[in-house]
């Protein structure tokens, strides 16, 4: 049994964050959405519900969507992480970013990170082959500004698909 | 929120032996159900979390008309394995009705089998009346307003759901679940897994303190059966079942030959339609077969107010999709 903790409430964490390695002591209970946030000022990636309910705090680890919010920092030890300050290379924003700005896919902006990180993966995992398929692999992210139809058609564009 | 010491695990049977000894440890897999009432509703207050997901329980293998899946693959992972599209794609509708892609790649799927109620009264620590969390303090959802609650295997005591999909089709295929614990490994159907609320809603199933799924095995049925996943729900996507039924038919010159049916969002465990297989099992393929099974399947429900419309959507539910499986509508 490796015990990275020692008999109390800490950890010690190396996280694999935009490709920079980052070490961390933390309480135990600090989830990665915090850990970004409040110990690496990545504040990019939002804090909804903070429940596992609306989809704001979506990023990748080890390439996969996964929810910042109901994952400790503890479990993701020498992982991968990719938030959405991650995804612009070379000062140029990545295609989705592009592309939402765009289509004007948002309004008040917060859940927008999320959208965006939700939809890279998306277009990875092969779900944007129509726009009802788009919308089922979308529907872990809520905009209660109700800029869906913009996301979509920005999703859309990208998968190229051009306008249906 | 008590703090919490985190362990790694790196090896099966030494976590068993260190959740096993100690009564305040709990496991610690995908998370979206216990980091949810740990972190966020502070129902649950383990006084150390295991975390099991570095352990070597991922593999998917097909031997013998059994797919044996590990209790860490993701939803996600097993929804896309071909053998499960071919052979049991109702498994794979099921996993892909629930939660949202995000969950799907955290949640495992021997935490689906644990995961927890979404009753409301359970998950909110300023009601005092829950037999789940508190035994013997009274049921605030039998009193108050209750929806998204059980009506088959429920109780003065206790009406909270066992919300999962993959559930349903999993227990009409007889999937066995495979545990590990101090004293070595055993295996539990996943029909006798569960146990009913009676009157200790706080015990759920048979798995002893420190016991962990570490397989299950799904019996893979006879060539030529058809089956299929209908869930009905209050929103098109990303939300729990208000009825839900899975079904595999064998059909043979129209008649019924071989029946397996599900139901799930109204038993307080994954509810296995027996009753009504027996009413399916070699009759025609044929509309007053499937009203008949529904009859049968609902024979005996226990109601609250907020409750009672789901008896008849239960029904339809069941008839259309047996109407979907078999190809007959009338």
């Amino acid at each position: 049994m490796e015990n990275t903790v020692s008999a109390d409430t800490h950890v010690e964490v190396l996280l694999r964050v935009n490709g920079r390695a980052r070490r961390l002591r933390l309480d135990s209970r600090v989830t990665l959405l915090d850990a970004l946030r409040d110990e690496l000022d990545l504040t990019g990636t939002k804090k909804g519900c903070d429940q596992g309910a609306c989809g704001a705090c979506t990023v990748l680890l080890d390439g996969k969507r996964v929810l910042s919010c109901l994952t400790l920092a503890a479990q993701c030890e020498g992982r991968g992480v990719t938030s959405i300050e991650g995804l612009a290379a070379d000062g140029r924003l990545h295609p989705v970013q592009e592309a939402f700005i765009r289509h004007d896919g948002f309004q008040c902006g917060y859940c927008t990170p999320g959208q965006i990180m939700s939809a890279v993966a998306l277009l990875q995992e092969g779900r944007a082959g129509s726009d009802e398929e788009i919308r089922e692999f979308m529907s872990g992210n809520l905009c209660r500004c109700g800029a869906y139809p913009n996301i979509v058609a920005a999703i859309r564009e990208v998968a190229g698909r051009g306008s249906e | 929120m008590r703090p919490f010491e985190y362990v790694r695990a790196d090896d099966a049977a030494a976590a068993v032996a260190l959740v096993s000894a100690d009564p305040q440890a709990e496991y610690l897999a995908g998370g979206t159900t216990e980091l949810d009432l740990v972190l966020k509703d502070g129902v649950v207050e383990p006084g150390r979390l295991v975390d099991i997901t570095r352990l070597p329980l991922r593999g998917i293998t097909l031997a013998e008309d059994t797919l044996r899946v590990g209790a860490l693959v993701t939803m996600e992972e097993l929804a896309a394995d071909a053998t499960v599209s071919e052979r049991v794609p109702f498994v794979r509708e099921a996993l892909l009705a629930g939660a949202s892609p995000q969950l799907r790649n955290m949640a495992t799927i021997g935490g689906n089998l644990l995961q927890r109620t979404r009753c409301r009264y359970f998950r909110d620590s300023t009601v005092m009346a829950c037999n789940k969390r508190t035994p013997g303090s009274g049921c605030a959802a039998v009193r108050g307003p209750a929806r998204m609650h059980a009506i088959l295997g429920a109780s003065d005591h206790c009406i909270a759901l066992h919300a999962s999909d993959l559930c349903v089709p999993l227990v009409a295929l007889d999937t066995v679940v495979d545990i590990q614990g101090v004293d070595g490994a055993r295996s539990v159907p996943l029909t006798r897994f569960y146990v009913l609320p009676g009157e200790r809603p706080d015990i759920e199933n048979v798995l002893q303190h420190g016991e962990l799924i570490t397989q299950i095995r799904i019996p893979l049925p006879p060539g030529g059966t058809r089956s299929g996943y209908l869930k009905v729900r209050d929103r098109a996507s990303y939300e729990f079942a208000l009825t839900s039924a899975a079904a595999a038919l064998l059909i043979e010159d129209g008649t019924i030959v071989r029946a397996r049916l599900a139901l799930g969002g109204v038993g307080t465990m994954p509810w296995r339609a027996r009753e009504a297989e027996e009413v399916l099992c070699g009759a025609p393929a044929a509309g007053r077969t499937f009203r008949a099974a529904a009859e049968a399947a609902l024979d005996d429900p226990f109601t609250v107010a907020g409750t009672a419309f789901k008896i008849e959507l239960a029904k339809r539910t069941i008839v259309r999709i047996l109407q979907t499986v078999s190809g007959v509508q009338s």
